[in-house]
């Protein structure tokens, strides 16, 4: 037997859509967690309810990578229809869980298998028929804790932090664990090199939790009151821990008011529609939606951003075009996102590269709206938002709300009510704005997507036309020094620099690290925000080649800042691109990266 | 010479707008000036109200009233979402929505639906007149089977009746008139923006320049030779004294949730406005006869919209402060140590 490999390695969990098997996944998660060895979990799924392929993907790692790998060491093939094709995923010595009536003749010889009859156990040892098919997921989870060597300690926990709200469920689940268990240790002796240990150091003070639970407290803390969306994959999640929180925070428990309205609206358009209404009238309000809804809401989206309305969209991407893989990930909308909308418009858009920061953009992205008066676009996507993510606890936020410059009725008072909607009174081209309901009558003004002049007076005035655009230019030249800067890692002072965001920031990370073991360590700016900081410019002034690590196909933040660089240092710009759908692995940098930087013998 | 001043001390003028840019006789300017009437005698305080509107000549006219009110010239057939959106933010807002029929019916149709569904607490009012007039006189949905437009092509699609989608989709409030008619629409628009609920007032306004000519329907000759009241409305509000000058037994009262009165006088027909099937019928058998059914179609005085619906607090959600949104220190805290 070859040398023990120790907490790292990956279980593939190959099991049918529908099955109950996402809790199972869920409960081996928390107990390798439990024993402190960092998780990393990726949920493949398919767009389907029930019956298609599913595969969980729990990668471990002492080191903490939280990026997708390719090479599967455990596998469990719990699907009858695809375990051949799984199998050629397997690493040569991998392990393979399978049910016993799968033929394994001229299978792979290089792979270990445990076989084991499932259903026949299911059905001898888990009385309740009702429950049987999910309860047969557990038996595999007791199978795996018996292979890799999982304390019942950690099992018990796991189980009894999954069915938190049903603590009923905990003991027949932790039966059918136990008869997974039971199996191993009467028919099995291990033949593979995977172990599991407990670990210290790494997981404390680390919680387990969704880009869009995150963006949905974000929002949450953000003070939002008036939320519209529309369901659809992969962002849907997001709304729904909204409603689920503010049914726990913002209910008065004497009188049932809630202190937040979240409706489902009847389509992308009407969403978008009442969340910038209710910003108008002075909520914080937002939506959330994915690709084809971002599509719809462009009009919308110009509207507010010439009429200078705030309002919050968070776009969870999934990989298009059109309707695309619906459950699979992408960073495809960058760059319609930054102009939605016809004519020139242009808008702030956040990258959240964390869970942490899916919390903290979401929250600020209602200052950011607000101080800016117009939309503000949080760009998570199906990796981060709807798969969990070991963070550190996020932080309660340190600073009040920014309403930004709202005129209220003495402020008008002390003006004597001159003012203008869209004067530039203070140079940074952020006017003044007032809310409807303001009890002074020089408070109304009228609201328009069409030409006006500085008092929203209708004009079609070439001067006043253009001198307004000017000044949203200046308003966006503001925003540019005040949104999330870049992240900077100069710390390897190489001549070669990467440059990355949102979830290709797990890769990256993953990626550096393993190229440094290896001698060849790189800088690396990870972009939080657009418009570009200035910064971006002057870390590529500082490399001679710095390659933009994306996961879309036409290297579309390679083109934003292609296009915000002089001329001549545009040819130091290389372009790394992931876009199959499937979160991006560190081979997928490192192995483009060492074609064209590998050190010559 | 000192000017009336109404019940909040403010004279007719503060009611006025910009100058309409709209064509001489259009029959908009006539429903504006009726908004007036109508906003200055209920006493409307101008910064509670919010104009909104869509896209086209109907949709430009909240620029020509109460110009110190605020106003939100949306974009096309999407004001009932920034209106249910804004009346989240501020119940306490009194929404006028104006639209015309493109903007409603055909573009829009989709959003006026959902707004009549959800019920939002806003006074919609269609300026009806068949045509795009903004691009120069195409057809829209709800001009009628046959009518001949300027130019001589003749429309082959059945109407849209928005009154009669609006009653399909219980709609709480829905009235027909005609711009000429300031005696019908005062009071009807009046008793809309006392109603609780989404309020249809759909108004034809022929269009003088592309659509009032001998093969339109909507135009001022058919409409007069063919209209049909219902009913005499009136409307007294919450703060005026019922004072029935109508004999016993030809008058229909309907109180609404803040007090105030519609008096209906009998014409021909007996008809009930808290009969919804008897609203279908009347809109049926008018179209059958060739006839335009003006008046109160139908009202529920007792709908419930949609703020109430949704549970809002009596705090409008736009002036609830950081300490009534964001979680304590303790329930972060507490909340956070759930994810491990």
């Amino acid at each position: 037997m070859t040398d023990p490999i120790i907490n790292d390695l990956t279980i593939q969990a190959a099991t049918v859509n529908g099955s109950g098997s996402q809790t199972a996944n869920l409960v081996l998660t928390r107990a390798i967690f439990r024993m402190g060895i960092p998780v990393a979990p990726k949920n493949v799924f398919p767009s389907n309810i029930e019956g298609l392929p599913t595969w969980y993907q729990l990668r471990v790692t002492p080191q903490g990578h939280m990026a997708r790998s390719d090479r599967v060491d455990v596998l469990v093939a719990f699907n009858a229809t695809t375990w051949r094709e799984d199998l050629k995923t397997v690493r040569p010595g991998g392990v393979v869980i399978h049910e016993e009536s799968y033929s394994t003749a001229d299978a792979r010889t290089d792979l270990i298998y445990y076989a084991v009859p499932f259903s026949k156990l299911a059905k001898a040892k888990i009385p309740s028929e009702t429950l049987r098919k999910q309860l047969a997921n557990m038996i595999y989870v007791g199978i795996v804790a018996g292979v890799l060597g999982v304390p019942w300690e950690a099992l018990e926990h796991a189980v009894r932090r999954q069915f938190l709200s049903k603590p009923k469920a905990v003991q027949v689940n932790l039966d059918a664990i136990k008869v997974g268990l039971d199996y191993w240790q009467d028919n099995f002796s291990k033949q593979d090199a995977y172990r599991l240990e407990p670990m210290t150091g790494a997981v404390e003070g680390k919680v387990l939790v969704e880009g869009n639970q995150a963006a949905a407290l974000g929002a949450l803390m953000g003070g939002v009151t008036v939320a519209a969306w529309y369901p659809i994959t992969p962002s849907s999640s997001l709304c729904e821990y909204l409603i689920a929180y503010a049914d726990r925070f913002r209910v008065d428990e004497k009188t049932g008011e809630k202190r937040i309205a979240v409706v489902q609206a009847e389509d992308e358009l009407a969403a978008v529609g009442m969340a910038i209404g209710a910003a108008w009238a002075g909520a914080r309000a937002m939506t959330s939606t994915s690709g084809p809804g971002i599509s719809l809401m462009a009009e919308f989206a110009g509207l507010a951003y010439y009429a200078e309305v705030p309002v919050v969209i968070f776009d969870i991407q999934r990989i298009g075009p059109s309707t695309g893989l619906p459950t699979r990930t992408s960073q495809g909308d960058v760059a319609f996102a930054y102009t939605l909308s016809h004519g020139d418009t242009k808008h702030i858009v956040l990258l959240p590269g964390s869970v942490e920061e899916c919390y903290e953009f979401g929250r600020d992205a209602f200052d950011y709206a607000d101080r800016f008066q117009t939309p503000v676009f949080v760009l998570s996507d199906l990796d981060l938002g709807m798969n969990l993510w070991m963070t550190p606890a996020f932080q309660y936020p340190d600073k009040p709300f920014d309403r930004g410059k709202v005129l209220s009725k003495e402020d008008l008072e002390r003006l004597a009510g001159e003012w203008g909607r869209y004067q530039d009174v203070d140079g940074d081209g952020i006017p003044y704005r007032t809310l409807p309901g303001t009890d002074h009558p020089a408070a109304g003004y009228f609201t328009r997507g069409s030409g006006h002049d500085e008092h929203a007076r209708y004009t079609e005035s070439a001067a006043l036309y253009a001198g307004n655009m000017d000044r949203l230019n200046r308003k966006f030249e503001t925003a540019r020094k005040a949104i999330p800067a870049p992240v900077v890692d100069e710390t390897a002072k190489s001549p070669v620099g990467l440059i990355a965001f949102g979830s290709t920031h797990v890769a990256v990370v993953e990626a550096r690290a393993r190229l440094a073991e290896s001698g060849r360590a790189f800088d690396y700016m990870r972009v939080r925000a657009l418009p570009l900081s200035s910064e971006v410019a002057e870390f590529v002034h500082r490399h001679e080649r710095v390659y933009v690590v994306e996961q879309n196909r036409d290297g579309q933040m390679f083109d934003l800042i292609r296009l915000a660089l002089p001329s001549e240092l545009t040819e130091r710009l290389r372009s790394i691109r992931h876009y199959d759908g499937q979160p991006v692995p560190a081979d997928a940098i490192i192995e483009p990266l060492m074609e064209t930087e590998a050190i010559p013998a | 010479m000192s000017a009336t001043l109404n019940r909040v001390g403010l004279p007719r003028d503060a009611y006025k707008g910009a100058a309409t840019t709209l064509c001489a006789g259009c029959g908009h300017n006539s429903i504006t000036n009726h908004m007036i009437k109508a906003l200055y005698e209920l006493g409307v305080e101008p910064h509670m109200l919010a104009k909104m509107s869509g896209i086209g000549c109907s949709s430009k006219t909240p620029a020509y009233f109460v110009e110190s009110a605020h106003g939100f010239n949306g974009v096309h057939g999407r004001m009932p979402s920034l209106t249910t959106g804004a009346q989240l933010a501020n119940h306490r807002l009194i929404m006028l929505g104006v639209s015309g029929d493109g903007d409603t019916a055909s573009i829009g149709l989709g959003q006026f639906m959902h707004m009549i569904r959800r019920n939002i607490d806003c006074t919609y009012i269609i300026e009806d007149n068949g045509t795009y007039g903004l691009t120069k006189g195409q057809f829209s949905a709800t001009a009628d089977l046959g009518s001949v437009q300027k130019k001589g092509a003749v429309n082959t699609f059945q109407p849209i009746d928005p009154c009669a989608v609006a009653l399909t989709l219980g709609c709480s409030f829905v009235a027909r008139s005609f711009s000429g008619d300031g005696k019908q629409i005062v009071p009807l628009i009046k008793a809309a923006i006392a109603h609780r609920g989404t309020a249809v007032l759909d108004i034809i306004s022929p269009c003088v320049t592309f659509n009032d000519h001998d093969g339109s329907t909507k135009s001022y000759s058919w409409v007069k030779d063919h209209e049909e009241s219902i009913a005499d409305v009136s409307f007294i509000p919450y703060f005026e004294e019922v004072q029935v000058d109508y004999e016993p037994g030809t008058v229909r009262d309907v109180q609404l949730h803040d007090g105030s009165h519609i008096l209906l006088k009998k014409l021909g027909e007996d008809h009930d406005p808290k009969d919804r099937r008897a609203a279908q019928r009347v809109i049926e058998e008018g179209r059958a006869a060739g006839h335009l059914v003006t008046g109160l179609l139908y009202v529920d005085p007792d709908s419930v919209d949609f703020a109430t619906t949704e549970q809002i607090p009596a705090t409008p959600l736009k002036d609830l402060a950081e300490s009534d949104l964001r979680l304590t220190r303790d329930q972060f805290a507490q909340f956070m140590s759930e994810f491990a």
